[in-house]
């Protein structure tokens, strides 16, 4: 189906082979080129999807609304059970109208059913299909981790999102071990970066930055599934702060527990919040052994910031900022894909160590 | 004399590691010139995006002035309606909302001393609402002959200076129209602020693809071994516009051409073609470099001018099918207005990497097509072995295209044989165009200097002396333009420029066409 505004170009095949589908691609593109020549492939990202394909339609509406972070070359391996040949779809979508002098950005999508009996060297029929020196993005949203293990030679990226695992300390566990061969981009690291953003200005001021040594308390509030959210956020604080973590102890839904700093313990907290309606954070509160309390809540218009001291000052303001939904998530998980965080890691570690 | 609070060392903040958008200072924001063009089409809305992407400071107050009597209210009003009708995306209302509900609004002329009582009377408010001196960013988005007035006033006020935080002078273009006035503006501004407190406007600068310049040079290997006077002829840099001056007549006819586009823009990027390598990517390593490459392009004479420059105007033609009128013929325009649409230059850089090669400037209202674009034309190989048919076939010198809009990219053309059995050559182009390469929406200029400003990071800001060296340049050519009647030479409109422009070029070197 063509999206508004766009023209595709598409090729289909019963019983197909990866060559086939690669020749039609390759064949399809230069016919785009011929007929109007400001038209050229977009060369970003190749994005893997393994998912399953009575599911395929939502994950294509995901990917339409991650708006310009959409990848250059998208290739569905829509997962059947019992199929046991390839079919194929191959698009090539074209803006309708190029100004004069524009350029018109051509992208690519290609949906293979595959069957189970297929997954365990999906890296067989993928590896013709991505485009020779970019980057490769891996996303399989249904689980189908035996797809995902055959592409780790080929990706160098994994696209994952910790708060779909039920359990949160497997969550972290998957994502330590895809970690050790590919870099992971997590959606659930990336819904904690507005938090992350705002800690770190709170205390930028040089007159705060000591206090980070005098953290005495955390206390995260998350979505009742997103508690993996809360303890990456809770295990970047720690790889930051140099915190030596053991692990906390959930009782009563609430992960409890403390951490040891040079001078002092500090108590972590972190409890679900069922008014919360959308996936995420909801809130973190700090406070530091000489009386400060800052905590930033979700609101209208941006997160809603609470500063009180014990010597009775007592602030609330709005950090500005706009919610970015889910589709902004997902397309920012794609953005990342092509930059590298360094903090991600550590974090990842010490939030293991923390939920054990 | 200045009087602003040194930077206080203070302990590194762990957090900050890894994060894309670094802290910025909680800061109040104060636009001169609040309710004018710029600040309606630019300025409001590149703060609203920068709200909308949670890139403000964590406490972020603005305030307008101008001469409009408004309330505050009304000023919310207007600037909401602004950030609708401008903003590149559709507004949040909720972020939009929370924006403007404390915004303030001081009327009055900018020498009115109550204006400067008011505006210090709202800054400590908000300071005592945050229970913390604010960074304070001064923008001056006025006509240029309040600059020194609204300087001189913030000194007198007592407003350069604030205890325990920063306080920024944002300044627009254009910085003087002469090398007189520029150097009085520096000495009036810089009697009041410190060098390191003044942001001067280039917006040019703040585009993606003129930072892209330097990433192109300075993080690839492959050209610098060619990048001097043994490997390259000579270098073209064309800023074309296929539009004529709309409504900004009174403005366009005291600037022109010369002013406009080549005494900022063209010199920065000259600049950033020219300069050497700086040791960090930091801003004074940066302009001292700039600057160096300014002080190497020698003062043109007065009797040289019109073997270096050229300028001409728009006659009546036809612009992609339409007719339009000439210059002369646009409204509020005089009719014997001297001012020129269309300036060239040709300009050597006296340093050891660059003596002898001719940097040729270009640029023009009514021309064929909207390009800007730097050309850099290698030397020809020394001996051609394809001697055939009487000569070489097509053969021609490599040349690297820099293409900053309207798609921004690098080509290179390069000789290539023509299929067949006989051994015939001619030039191919291998291009890389950005767009295909990165998925992320540049953003607008002004996003990118507002928050730079704020956060005291002047890499992208004009220096005190980058500005009079760039006048040094162009002043003898204003002056020997202001003292030559009239009337000027005239190109059609929709072509590629006045024949005379031809006569700047050095050798067998052609224009590369528009």
């Amino acid at each position: 189906m063509a999206a508004t505004g766009t023209v595709d170009t598409v090729w289909r095949a019963s019983d197909t082979t990866p060559g086939d589908i690669e020749a039609a691609l390759r064949h399809g593109l230069a016919e785009v080129h011929r007929q109007n020549q400001s038209y050229s492939p977009a060369r970003v990202l190749n994005l893997v999807c393994v998912v399953d394909a009575q599911y395929s339609g939502e994950i294509a509406n995901r990917l339409r609304g991650v708006g310009r972070y959409h990848p250059s070359r998208t290739i569905v391996c829509a997962v059947e059970p019992r199929r046991a040949k390839l079919d194929a779809v191959a698009t090539i979508s074209a803006p309708a109208e190029v100004g004069r002098g524009e350029l018109g950005l051509l992208r690519e999508t290609v949906v293979v059913r595959v069957g189970d009996r297929h997954l365990r060297h999906l890296d067989r029929i993928v590896d013709p299909l991505v485009v020779t020196d970019l980057m490769t993005c891996v996303w399989s949203p249904h689980g189908h981790a035996e797809a995902v293990d055959s592409l780790l030679p080929l990706a160098q990226v994994v696209l994952l999102d910790s708060v779909d695992e039920p359990e949160t300390d497997e969550a972290l566990h998957r994502a330590h071990d895809l970690s050790r061969s590919a870099y992971v981009v997590d959606l659930a690291w990336l819904r904690s970066t507005p938090w992350r953003e705002r800690i770190a200005a709170t205390f930028d001021p040089p007159h705060l930055r000591p206090e980070l040594q005098r953290i005495a308390s955390v206390t995260i509030r998350h979505h009742p599934d997103s508690a993996v959210v809360g303890a990456l956020l809770l295990g970047w604080l720690a790889s930051r702060l140099g915190w030596r973590c053991t692990p906390m102890v959930y009782r009563s839904g609430v992960w409890q527990g403390s951490v040891s700093t040079r001078r002092l313990d500090v108590r972590l907290r972190l409890e679900a919040d069922s008014s919360l309606q959308v996936r995420g954070l909801a809130g973190i509160t700090v406070e530091t052994a000489s009386g400060r309390h800052f905590s930033l809540d979700r609101g209208a218009g941006g997160l809603r910031a609470h500063y009180r001291h014990d010597r009775g000052t007592d602030r609330t303001w709005t950090v500005l900022g706009a919610s970015r939904g889910e589709p902004g998530i997902l397309g920012e998980g794609i953005r990342q894909a092509l930059l590298r965080d360094p903090t991600y890691a550590p974090a990842l570690a010490a939030a293991e160590r923390l939920l054990g | 004399m200045a009087t602003a609070t040194q930077p206080v060392e203070a302990p590194e903040n762990p957090l900050v590691e890894g994060l894309e958008r670094l802290p910025v200072r909680p800061t109040t924001l104060v636009i001169f010139g609040a309710t004018g063009d710029l600040a309606r089409r630019k300025l409001l809305p590149a703060i609203y995006n920068l709200a909308h992407e949670g890139a403000l400071p964590e406490r972020f107050n603005l305030i307008g002035s101008s001469r409009s009597a408004l309330s505050h209210e009304e000023f919310a009003k207007q600037a909401s309606e602004a950030i609708r009708q401008f903003s590149r995306r559709e507004p949040d209302q909720t972020v939009l909302h929370e924006l403007l509900s404390n915004v303030r609004y001081v009327p009055g002329s900018f020498d009115d001393e109550k204006v400067y009582d008011q505006l210090r009377s709202a800054l400590e408010a908000f300071d005592e609402d945050a229970g913390q001196p604010l960074n304070r960013a001064f923008y001056l988005s006025t006509a240029p002959e309040f600059f020194p007035v609204i300087v001189e006033r913030l000194g007198r006020h007592d407003l350069q200076c604030h205890d325990g935080a920063e306080v920024r002078a944002i300044i627009e273009k254009p910085f003087g129209t002469t090398l007189a006035e520029a150097k009085e503006l520096n000495h009036r501004v810089l009697s009041v602020f410190e060098e390191r407190q003044v942001f001067r406007i280039d917006h040019y600068l703040g585009k993606e693809t003129v930072q892209n310049l330097m990433a192109f040079r300075f993080a690839n290997g492959l050209f610098e071994p060619v990048w001097n006077r043994n490997y390259i002829d000579r270098v073209e840099i064309t800023a074309a516009e296929d539009i004529g001056i709309g409504s900004r007549a009174g403005y366009y006819d005291h600037a022109g051409a010369l002013r406009d586009l080549v005494q900022n823009h063209m010199l920065q990027l000259l600049c950033h073609v020219a300069m050497e390598p700086p040791v960090h990517f930091e801003a004074d390593e940066i302009r001292d470099e700039k600057v160096k490459v300014l002080r190497s392009i020698e003062r043109p004479e007065p009797d040289d001018i019109d073997q270096i420059a050229v300028r001409a105007q728009y006659a009546s033609g036809t612009v992609g099918g339409e007719e339009v009128p000439g210059y002369l013929d646009e409204e509020g325009v005089p009719d014997d207005s001297t001012t020129e649409t269309f300036a060239a230059l040709r300009l050597h850089i006296d340093n050891w990497r660059w003596a002898g090669v001719p940097f040729y400037l270009r640029t023009g209202k009514r021309l064929a097509r909207k390009v800007t674009e730097i050309a850099i034309t290698l030397k020809p190989v020394p001996h051609l072995a394809f001697q055939q048919d009487g000569g070489s076939l097509g053969v021609r010198p490599n040349q690297l295209i820099l293409t900053l809009q309207p798609n921004e990219g690098v080509s290179l053309s390069l000789g290539a044989k023509i299929p067949g059995t006989r051994m015939r050559i001619r030039p191919v182009n291998m291009q890389f165009l950005y767009g295909t390469s990165f998925m992320s929406q540049s953003p607008e200029a002004y996003e990118r200097l507002i928050l730079d400003a704020m956060r005291g990071d002047a890499t992208l800001f004009t220096r005190n002396d980058e500005v009079e060296a760039q006048w040094e340049i162009c002043d003898p050519i204003v002056q020997a333009w202001a003292d030559a009647p009239g009337p000027l030479p005239q190109y059609e409109a929709g072509t590629h420029g006045p024949p005379e422009a031809d006569r700047l070029l050095e050798g067998d070197a052609r224009w590369r066409a528009v």
